[in-house]
């Protein structure tokens, strides 16, 4: 998983070197790192409708992987931008206050932070499986916020931020829908 | 690329040309694409001869004229000049044609004219990227009458020595090195002197984000992006951006009194 997870950053580093990135290699590294974090970590929230919808146990078993690649990509992503900016902390500090449009990808990586810090199993033993799964829940918000900066960073065409956007907004409905069906239903005493 | 030697004019920049595939493969011509590498594949649609412009509005020599011709009235001369994208990138592009101001002249305009508008061709048998929506086709773009005016103002039909590539706008397209690069309408077939503004298409697509006046100013970001530097293509550290794309001793007096904050 994490093998075939790292290849596109192999992938990437094997064209930057070989200058098959066109003649903005950086910009053109800055788009795929983020592309790659927003499929990821949507592929992620997939897992747990897939499984349900299917009864496959396997889509649980790569869920974290997905996550930490995703939150792995979302940083390099940050790197590379903060790399573009000569690494002046002043401007890209300015940018993140001034631009909304970097504002929320800033607060996504942010939120990505803790839940990628928390993914070990010994996490969850120290937090408590209810709190985990309240902590984990800022992968919504940070998708959404994900989503919000890759529609606002594209010029004109918004056909793959969109079709992104739709799907995010597809598996949240899929959660709605499955509470709501869950709740009549007596809750189960213990969690887990 | 051939390495030309001559003197170089009041107008042109000594710095290092960028590569000619540098030039030819990174390309906003949203009619073949909206990906930078989609014009240098798919511009070879594009029929450049025949070719006419039709001239028309306040002028009192309206015709409709071939591009052969059109070329011929002017001697041809070599301009060396920086191009900054909107996007945050620029270039340095040897361009051959000659002053839009001598274009002008010859057409007489009439005292109502105060705008040049200049069109792009519309047909998406030719221009594949025509058959989506993203922009309103065809594309427009003007200038104020005493812009065009300026000498730096230039009409293109060469790029390094050799005649323009359909990509970058053949066979005939407007440079204007003190405005962001979306001002230099390419593949035009129809030039009007009027006496209105006209609606230019960036500034219709999207009007708090590109401006008619488009001037480089790093003083005024982008909504979504810092204009305050720029990658120079080819280069890895950004480089600061200068006013009016380092033009200013030439043409900040056209815009004397008038708010560039407010006139983006």
């Amino acid at each position: 998983m994490y093998v075939g997870g790292f290849l596109p950053a192999l992938i990437l580093l094997g064209d930057a070197l070989s200058g098959l990135l066109g003649a903005d290699p950086i910009k053109r590294a800055t788009h795929q790192t983020g592309q790659l974090a927003i499929i990821l970590l949507l592929l992620s929230l997939a897992c747990t409708p897939l499984r349900l919808l299917t009864g496959w146990t396997w889509p649980a078993r790569v869920r974290k992987a997905l996550g930490l690649l995703a939150f792995g990509y979302a940083a390099l992503h940050f790197g590379i931008y903060l790399f573009d900016q000569n690494i002046l902390l002043l401007a890209v500090g300015e940018d993140i206050v001034k631009r909304p449009f970097i504002t929320v990808g800033f607060l996504a990586l942010l939120l990505l932070a803790p839940l990628a810090w928390t993914s070990t199993r010994a996490s969850v033993k120290r937090l408590g499986f209810q709190r985990w799964t309240r902590l984990h829940r800022l992968v919504y918000l940070a998708a959404a916020l994900g989503a919000l900066h890759y529609w606002w960073g594209v010029k004109q065409d918004r056909t793959v931020p969109t079709l992104l956007a739709a799907g995010l907004l597809g598996l949240l409905l899929l959660r709605l829908v499955k509470r709501a069906a869950k709740k009549p239903a007596t809750r189960p005493t213990s969690s887990g | 690329a051939v390495t030309r030697k001559r003197a170089l004019g009041p107008y042109d920049t000594s710095e290092p040309v960028t590569s000619y595939q540098a030039m030819t493969t990174y390309n906003n011509f949203y009619e073949f694409g909206l990906g930078k590498d989609d014009p240098s594949r798919n511009a070879g649609s594009l029929r450049t001869r025949p070719w006419t412009i039709k001239i028309d509005g306040e002028v009192r020599r309206p015709q409709t004229v071939d591009i052969d011709t059109l070329q011929s009235w002017f001697p041809l001369e070599d301009r060396v000049y920086r191009m900054r994208c909107v996007e945050a990138w620029s270039m340095v592009m040897p361009w051959m044609g000659f002053p839009l101001a001598a274009l002008i002249r010859r057409l007489e305009p009439t005292g109502k004219a105060k705008y040049v508008k200049f069109t792009t061709l519309q047909d998406p048998k030719q221009m594949p990227g025509q058959r989506s929506g993203v922009l309103d086709w065809p594309y427009v773009e003007a200038l104020r009458l005493d812009e065009a005016l300026h000498p730096l103002a230039f009409m293109a039909v060469g790029l390094d020595g050799k005649i323009l590539p359909n990509q970058n706008g053949a066979p005939l397209r407007l440079v204007i090195p003190w405005k962001y690069g979306f001002k230099n309408i390419k593949s035009i077939v129809r030039i009007s002197l009027v006496s209105e503004r006209p609606k230019t298409t960036w500034a219709l697509a999207a009007p708090d984000e590109y401006g008619f006046y488009a001037n480089v100013n790093p003083a005024v970001d982008h909504p979504r992006w810092s204009q305050a530097t720029e990658r120079r293509i080819g280069e890895v550290a950004r480089r600061k951006t200068l006013p009016f794309n380092g033009y200013a001793d030439a043409v900040a007096g056209l815009y004397k009194g008038l708010d560039l904050r407010r006139n983006f």
